[in-house]
């Protein structure tokens, strides 16, 4: 049985080491978890992104959940959980005391200058990378461009976007996909 | 009370986040900035641009962070902007880890169903567009300063063209187009 302290050490690693976002933790875990500890099988690892990736959440969290409770449970769900964040939590905390008060100097501000119109970019660049691994295209851009334009425009609120966009999702998949045994459709 | 506000936002934030960081980012914009006021949307970019450069989950990063500015920001002290960050970082992992725990099995089976598989794209295209309209309202003068031919916002525009052509044509570390950026707002307003 694997137990607490490895999980959360390997999970610290990932955690710490982990530059760049969550989608960027894959390799590192993958080698960590199924390489070099050898504690699931490749398939398993996959699957596990597949469905991390269709739950709602942080995606690194949703992964270590599934990990630490596929090895240990829910105890090493949450051990998993607090090995990934510690240290990103710690890093943030640490920046955040002391920031505020060195924002107002001038070389700082100058280079906060620089950095936001790169912030934006960074925000702005995986529109288009996600756009055509979301599977866009002309015949359905609009999806993406209405719920842009009722957020920016409207200012209605992401929530209700993403909540429409379930129940679109659902009813579409009602009327042009019906399944091949489900209860509801025996009652029709 | 600034605590129960900032729980049940993070929880909302948490749940209704789908496809990764990025869409996370643009909840936490929209509550924090738009709906609460919580901070301005500068506070929030500076927010972003320490969530990026620092390691970990970028979702989780920000979650921190905003807790804490909007915590400090209200006029509390030091420890319990900590305890509001800890709050906010709780609060946007433990709805999606229950429902992780609780459906998993149910969904490890239907995964591949083309129902579920046609729901997810669905969101997934939508999630496209929360994307950008986060995107959109961060064009503000504050971040590029007054719009015309003046240095600032010349710079600006151009910090801003060579860090999207960086990222999306040829996948360049966003760490390393951060601290190239702040480099460059040194030397340029020095």
């Amino acid at each position: 049985m694997v137990k607490y302290c490895e999980l959360f050490s390997t999970f610290f690693k990932v955690g710490t080491f982990t530059l760049g976002g969550g989608y960027a933790m894959i390799p590192l875990m993958r080698r960590e978890v199924v390489e070099r500890r050898g504690w699931i099988a490749d398939w398993e690892f996959l699957d596990a992104v597949s469905l991390a990736q269709a739950m709602p959440g942080v995606f690194a969290v949703n992964m270590a959940t599934l990990v630490g409770h596929r090895l240990r449970g829910v105890g090493g769900c949450v051990v998993a959980i607090l090995g990934n964040v510690l240290m990103p939590i710690a890093i943030i905390l640490l920046i955040a005391t002391v920031f505020r008060h060195y924002k107002d100097i001038p070389a700082v501000e100058h280079i906060f200058m620089g950095l936001r119109p790169a912030v934006v970019a960074l925000i702005a660049a995986p529109v288009f990378t996600l756009a055509r691994s979301a599977g866009i295209t002309w015949r359905t851009c609009w999806i993406p461009l209405l719920a842009a334009a009722l957020i920016w425009l409207l200012g209605v609120s992401p929530i209700l976007v993403v909540l429409a966009a379930i129940a679109a999702g659902w009813i579409y998949s009602k009327t042009l996909n019906p399944g091949p045994r489900t209860p509801n459709d025996d009652e029709k | 009370m600034i605590f129960l506000q900032l729980f049940l936002t993070f929880l909302l934030i948490g749940i209704f986040t789908f496809g990764g960081g990025y869409s996370m980012v643009a909840l936490i914009q929209d509550e924090v900035v738009q709906h609460r006021g919580w901070m301005t949307l500068q506070e929030f970019t500076d927010v972003l641009a320490i969530s990026q450069m620092t390691p970990g989950p970028i979702g989780i990063n920000t979650a921190t962070y905003a807790g804490y500015t909007a915590v400090a920001n209200a006029g509390y002290p030091v420890w319990a902007a900590v305890g509001g960050s800890l709050l906010a970082s709780l609060a946007v992992v433990i709805l999606p880890v229950a429902a992780m725990l609780a459906v998993c099995r149910y969904l490890q089976r239907h995964i591949h169903n083309p129902r579920i598989q046609l729901i997810l794209k669905v969101l997934r295209m939508a999630v496209v567009g929360l994307i950008a309209a986060a995107a959109l309202q961060l064009l503000t003068a504050e971040s590029f300063g007054p719009t015309g031919w003046n240095l600032r916002f010349v710079a600006s525009t151009a910090i801003f063209a060579a860090v999207f052509l960086a990222s999306w044509r040829y996948k360049i570390s966003p760490i390393l187009l951060i601290l190239l950026s702040g480099a460059a707002g040194w030397l340029i307003y020095m």
